[in-house]
């Protein structure tokens, strides 16, 4: 660490460290600056100009999001010609924005329209220009809706996708007035190199990037009596949906989420998390007899490493960026659609209900899920497996539609029948989380013995950075699995597209030799999902985790294999994992795309 | 097509693979093919290992990189303000009148497109026009009539 520099905010002085920026150091004093492009994912771009402040001896107002602080700098935050300015700036974005905030599904969580607020933009002095430019809005996509009569051309989505993803698949195009956010061709976003991803969705400030929402035919289907409307709600969405209430960061809602489901209408309310446990039986199960046809039969068709396929955003990822690299995905389905395929079968089957009268709702953190949920494949239980996918932030407004008090609800549990989970199941919700529900299961089913780790806690596959590695060395396997004796397996672990790059190119050049990845889409995993509240940021994805970590240190059950509805399931229906039923329900299949 | 990914590759032997290239590599197709299509772009973004998008970016953030097919000759009037004070509506006018086409369109042979450009630098000689990298000066409608017929006789 450099050694401190004396800077002055406002006439009163701090000692600060040299690297900082002038927004940095004021927020770390307590003074608020208003951003717009600014973003703590994202790197500076410093274009929307609104954070300005007047640095004394300078005649130029400066960014301050993009100005370091040096020796003795005397930085005014709160002048007559700062707030000249934002307010000036803010009228000018305004005059190019459509700014017809009633009819925008942004209202009310929009960045622009907060600053509007705060600086009481009444009046309008200057020409609008939205009507001279000749928009169109792309919703070909299932999951993401691009306006750009909303665009402010900050440039967030842009740095989202390259720096957070590595997918890029929007970029400036055209200059000067005519400057937008662009894909290739300004094709849809549903025919470009697009994950579905959502990030680009969580960073827009605006209403330029949104997600497509299901909300009114979600509704439908509950106020039709001839429906059995049946919901399943994803780990991270219980992390998450409290932010949306109202409730502090990283507070768990699971009890007062399946209340709100139950208060909304829905016939049953089920857990995702039930279809996390069975996957970590099929994808534990896949894992130990690749490791069979690879290790000890030598077999050619059976691709180490193998990497996780719970994540959508990853699964489109790859189809694009690695085809060459599909045999080496899991062909388990993600648990939104092991669920879903199991809600017009299993499920049909035991309530006696006519799978053609129930309507299957998923609540996700993640826009990728919608698409997952269109993908021709998806379709094995004979009907659409998935009906509707809503995200974190569209439950959040039925549950305000509904005239809810979230806050005072009473806890509840989930319905039973697919409703049952174990703490290896919650932790799906945060990156290392399939990693380190499949060890606790894998190496028990292998050795008879638990994994060697406190409290079942595998702690190297845990934390925040981009990609972890962890190895676990079987010792004294049960008679079956004698050939994994002493064998040291190697996992890794990523998040955010950008590191899964980073894994796939390591394996394609053979500097790396891991047997199981765990790669998902979104920084954080599903917790920093595409559908989770507005904003997330470095400091509210840690919080979501040390909520997912603690949901799972409480849960009676801590590994998937026990689950007695898991248990139960295999008895009754599906007879093994792997079998010929899991097979045709909780299987499927990848399709190559162009990168290009 | 074949011949065009031929030329990039070639194109890119010389210049190189890297980032900095995909200007002179952009620029060298333009000269050949007159226009960045879909196809050339997606090779050009393969060859340098770059995202199509940013290449489109690029692209179209140049007023000399056309992506949208062009006729054989692209004439392109000056519409800063000395020009246009020397009279480059008259110029406009007689263009359109002569080939038949609006700014930004192509003459139905495949010969003419119009566009209007920023400035050209040739202020004291205005109003001022390029016919590909070709420059003309001091326009008159007289004079362009002219011109123009000894194009449409190439």
């Amino acid at each position: 660490m450099s050694k401190k520099i004396s800077i002055s905010i406002n006439g009163i002085s701090y000692e600060v460290d040299p690297e900082k920026t002038i927004l940095e150091v004021a927020n770390d004093a307590g003074i608020i600056i208003p951003t717009l492009c600014y973003h703590k994912d994202l790197c500076v771009a410093g274009n929307c100009r609104v954070c300005v402040v007047e640095v004394v001896g300078q005649t130029r107002l400066a960014a301050s999001c993009a100005t370091p602080c040096h020796d003795n700098m005397e930085i005014l935050t709160n002048t007559l010609k700062v707030r000249n300015s934002r307010k000036h700036i803010i009228e000018l974005l305004l005059s190019e924005h459509n700014a017809d905030c009633t009819k925008c599904y942004k209202n009310g969580n929009c960045e622009l329209q907060e600053l509007a607020a705060e600086y009481k933009i009444m009046s309008q002095d200057l020409i609008e220009l939205v009507n001279h430019k000749n928009y169109t809005i792309d919703m070909y996509s299932p999951s993401i809706i691009k306006d750009d009569s909303r665009c402010i051309r900050c440039q967030r989505c842009v740095r989202t996708c390259a720096e957070l993803q590595g997918v890029n698949a929007l970029a400036v195009a055209y200059k000067g007035d005519h400057m937008k956010i662009s894909t290739f061709f300004e094709k849809s976003m549903n025919d470009v190199v697009c994950t579905n991803c959502g990030q680009c969705v969580n960073h827009c400030p605006t209403g330029a990037l949104i997600e497509k929402n299901y909300i009114e035919e979600v509704w439908e289907a509950i106020s039709d009596p001839e429906k059995h409307v049946i919901v399943q709600t994803a780990p991270a969405v219980r992390v998450g949906l409290g932010e949306e209430m109202g409730i502090e960061v990283g507070t768990r809602v699971t009890g007062r989420m399946v209340a709100a489901l139950k208060n909304l209408g829905f016939d049953s309310v089920l857990d995702t998390d039930f279809t996390a446990d069975l996957t970590i039986m099929e994808e534990g199960t896949e894992l130990l007899t690749r490791l069979k046809k690879a290790l000890v039969d030598n077999d050619p068709k059976a691709k180490l490493p193998m990497y996780t396929s719970c994540s959508p955003g990853w699964i489109k990822y790859i189809e694009h960026m690695y085809p060459e690299s599909l045999d080496n995905l899991s062909t388990c389905k993600s648990p939104q659609q092991m669920f879903g395929a199991l809600a017009k079968t299993y499920y049909a089957k035991s309530r006696k209900l006519d799978p053609e009268k129930i309507v299957s709702v998923s609540v996700m953190p993640c826009t990728a899920k919608k698409f997952e949920s269109y993908r021709p494949e998806m379709h094995d239980s004979g009907y659409r497996d998935v009906d509707y996918v809503l995200t974190t932030r569209e439950l959040a407004i039925m549950i305000k539609q509904a005239g809810i008090d979230f806050k005072k609800l009473p806890e509840k549990k989930f319905d039973r029948l697919m409703g049952e989970s174990s703490g290896a199941a919650v932790i799906f919700g945060a990156t290392g989380g399939v990693m380190e529900a499949a060890l606790r299961t894998a190496y028990e089913l292998v050795t008879g013995r638990e994994v060697p780790f406190e409290n079942l806690n595998i702690a190297p596959v845990r934390g925040m950075d981009g990609v972890r590695e962890a190895s676990i060395t079987i010792e004294k396997p049960l008679e079956q699995w004698s050939f994994l004796d002493g064998v040291e397996l190697k996992c890794a672990v990523a998040h955010g597209l950008v590191n899964a790059k980073k894994v796939m190119e390591a394996v394609k050049n053979h500097e790396a030799d891991y047997h199981f990845v765990e790669i998902m889409a979104c920084p954080g995993g599903c917790l920093g999902g595409g559908g989770q509240p507005i904003p997330t940021n470095p400091e509210i994805r840690e919080r979501r985790a040390k909520a997912i970590y603690e949901e799972d240190a409480f849960m009676p059950i801590r590994k998937s294999h026990q689950n007695p509805e898991v248990i139960k399931i295999y008895k009754d229906f599906l007879h093994k994992p792997m079998g010929e039923k899991s097979h045709k329900l909780l299987h499927t299949h990848y399709t190559p795309r162009k990168r290009y | 097509m074949d011949h065009t990914i031929e030329y990039i590759s070639e194109l890119v032997k010389k210049t190189g693979r890297k980032r900095e290239h995909l200007l002179p590599v952009l620029q060298g197709v333009v000269q050949r093919e007159n226009c960045l299509s879909d196809e050339t772009i997606i090779e050009i973004a393969r060859q340098l290992d770059l995202p199509t998008a940013d290449v489109y970016g690029t692209a179209t953030f140049y007023s000399f990189l056309e992506t949208q097919k062009m006729g054989k000759y692209v004439i392109r009037v000056c519409k800063t303000i000395t020009c246009a004070m020397k009279g480059k509506n008259q110029i406009l006018l007689t263009i359109e009148d002569m080939l038949k086409i609006g700014i930004g369109e192509t003459s139905t042979d495949k010969q003419f497109s119009l566009l209007q450009t920023n400035c050209l630098g040739w202020c004291h000689k205005a109003p001022a026009m390029l016919i590909n990298d070709e420059v003309y000066t001091e326009l008159t409608p007289e004079k362009v009539r002219e011109i123009l017929s000894e194009y449409i006789k190439k």
